[in-house]
């Protein structure tokens, strides 16, 4: 296979990021200097104990990571709604890259591999909700680049529906511009062999909003994370995950937010339940306020609901600030097992325990359903998470 | 007639100390349209008997009997207690994230009577029951008991109890952090239901003031996981003047 360079090539100067024997040596220390390189030639082989993969199965997802993938255009299925444009673009297109680059290898690989990338521009007021459905990519490794852009002043809903087989390794770039307001919604229904990296990169401009929300349910492997950066002054994003595991899935998301602007403001709320042997979730979220970000107002936490024994949910907050002139910043982390207690209240009332599991989860999972705001997805979503726990009943 | 019948009831819990006996066998009856005060000092095992009754996983029972119209309560799930006509209103009622109010009481509702109410007739009824309890129409939309204050926690209690319609209903310390308004308001909404479902109904209290807006046909008082002495309502006036004070010094008096 061909590896195409691109202007962002770290350089020729392999495993830049080992050195871990060399005398004097210090790992990295904040998440803001983590080694970032769209060459896959620039990062050592993954072993699985490097952190950005120390909780993966690494075997899973190796054609992803050191494979071929296949770059080519997919093709999808898209609603029509008025100031939306979608294009396929070229590798050299000045749109590529602007809102960050790889952090890790399968990342890196999928950059090196795209043939073109699918254009998603929103422009002026969206006059309904975009869903993009990609549900025939097939059981071949393949790479995928998307660029999400909302111009300045626009507002918009784009979702990324994805279902069927998949060995797919993706980057996503958002870039909202100033004043825009942005919702980006990317739901994994894949099939159960399917494999699923992927990392969103939004950048976020002076005034502007995102709310970008992950809902992963179906899939083997499914690892979406998603980095912000509150670039401009006065951003804002909200970001939300729902995950639904099940006996032998691996579900795992790492959000990144990182607040480089003035009175930029972050709220993360991931919430999942996990049910059956070998359920395993990873949760881990990366907050750094950085030295120019006076008056961020931040806040993310993490919530997991364990319905069955033999699960695994690894929950890691990680908050980084540089400056001491700040509104606040705090996280939290719980993953519990059922409430004895809600269960009694709603049994007290007649409700039969079956049914009242059920309220329980659906109610627990319905706040971050709640938030896409397109009532249609909504609807869809509460049928699918109730599903999934028809599943575990079964 | 309905009838609610508790005989040597003995039930325990486990502590981090071992295990705990709280009660030393009970005996109570209550006919449906009385009203009996359970009255007693913190600690005297008032709130295990209404939790026991409604079948809450963490006590133990060890001996006795709690019979609804001779139908063996202690063999069934707490949700089946409930539908065979049962009701506990919670002293501390959980939130339950993500179920709306109307969610939850319709479902409740589905649950007892077996069926869907009718929705029309159903929105009504609430809407009644909401207004009579002084609740915010809005009510309906938040999520069960998330945010509510002390006093709205009640108010729903007693909606679910209105709404409900049960045989017998247990009011656990119904009563407590509620300010001279809400308990008017509160023992309204459990008299109005009486009247109009002629249930029985077993208060437990710490304090008497309730019973100036729910007379009791019968008081109770509690000590030490027994019931010390029994009476009519003359017996609550003389606990308001006299305190527990009488009846623990006796207990303990007994233990040792």
């Amino acid at each position: 296979m061909s590896i195409a360079t691109t202007d962002q090539q770290h350089g020729a100067k392999a495993h830049s990021d080992g050195g871990w024997d060399a005398p004097g040596f210090v790992p990295v220390q904040s998440r803001a200097e983590r080694f970032a390189s769209n060459e896959p030639a620039a990062y050592p082989d993954v072993t699985g104990r490097e952190i950005e993969w120390k909780y993966t199965p690494v075997d899973v997802v190796r054609p992803l990571i050191d494979g071929e993938l296949d770059g080519s255009p997919y093709a999808y299925l898209a609603n029509e709604a008025d100031g939306v444009a979608l294009d396929w673009i070229d590798r050299d297109d000045e749109r590529i890259g602007v809102a960050g680059a790889a952090e890790e290898k399968a990342s890196a690989n999928a950059w090196a591999s795209f043939e073109r990338a699918l254009s998603i521009t929103v422009s002026g007021e969206q006059s309904a909700p975009v869903t993009v459905t990609r549900t025939g990519l097939g059981d071949a490794a393949r790479a995928g680049h998307t660029v999400i852009r909302a111009l300045p002043n626009a507002s918009g809903l784009v979702v990324l529906q994805n279902g069927g087989a998949a060995t797919l390794s993706e980057n996503v770039e958002i870039v909202v511009e100033e004043g825009a307001r942005l919702t980006v919604v990317s739901v994994q229904e894949w099939d159960d062999d399917a494999v699923h990296l992927a990392s969103h990169f939004a950048v976020v401009g002076k005034d502007a909003f995102l709310k970008h929300i992950v809902v992963s349910l179906g899939g083997r492997v499914v690892r979406v994370n998603p980095s912000t950066r509150l670039a401009g002054e006065g951003s804002d994003t909200e970001s939300y995950g729902l995950y639904y595991a099940d006996a032998h899935q691996h579900l795992e998301q790492r959000v990144y937010v990182h607040h480089e602007g003035a009175n930029t403001r972050g709220r993360v709320t991931y919430k999942g339940a996990l049910q059956g042997e070998g359920a395993h979730t990873v949760w881990v979220g990366d907050v750094l306020i950085g030295t120019d970000a006076a008056g961020t107002d931040s806040y993310e936490q993490n919530r997991n609901l364990v319905l069955t024994e033999g699960t695994r949910a690894d929950s890691v907050p990680n908050l980084e600030i540089e400056t001491g002139d700040i509104l606040g910043a705090g996280h939290a982390s719980a993953t519990g097992r059922f409430d004895d207690e809600q269960l009694f209240y709603l049994q007290a009332r007649g409700i039969s325990e079956e049914e009242a599991r059920r309220l329980v989860v659906v109610g627990f999972l319905a706040e971050i359903v709640q938030r896409i705001g397109d009532p249609a997805l909504e609807e869809r979503l509460h049928a699918a998470v109730e599903r999934e726990l028809a599943r575990g009943a079964a | 007639m309905s009838t609610l019948e508790i005989h040597d009831l003995q039930v325990s819990v486990e502590t981090d100390q071992g295990t705990k006996h709280i009660l030393k066998g009970v005996d109570l009856t209550i006919n449906e349209g009385e009203t009996h005060a359970i009255m007693g000092p913190n600690g005297s095992g008032k709130s295990t008997l209404a939790y026991t009754i409604a079948g809450h996983p963490k006590y133990h029972v060890e001996g006795g009997s709690v019979k609804l119209d001779g139908v063996e309560l202690l063999d069934l799930s707490p949700d089946e207690r409930a539908r065979a006509g049962m009701f506990l209103a919670m002293q501390y009622p959980v939130e339950i994230p993500g179920v709306t109010v109307s969610n939850f009481l319709r479902t409740a509702k589905t649950a007892i009577a077996g069926e869907a109410p009718a929705l029309r007739p159903w929105i009504k009824e609430v809407r009644e029951s909401m207004t009579a309890l002084r609740m915010d129409s809005a009510f309906a939309e938040r999520n069960v008991n998330e945010g509510f204050s002390g006093g709205e926690k009640k108010r729903h209690e007693i909606l679910q109890l209105e709404l409900l319609k049960p045989k017998f209903a247990v009011l656990d310390e119904t009563d407590s952090g509620l300010d001279v308004d809400a308990l008017k308001i509160v023992s309204e909404g459990v008299n109005r239901a009486k009247d109009r479902t002629g249930m029985g109904v077993l208060l437990i209290t710490h304090y008497t003031r309730i019973l100036r807006y729910i007379k009791p046909d019968f008081v109770h008082v509690f000590v030490a996981g027994r019931v010390a002495e029994e009476g009519g309502p003359e017996l609550a006036d003389r606990l308001e003047e006299e305190g527990y004070d009488r009846y623990v010094a006796a207990a303990d008096a007994g233990v040792a």
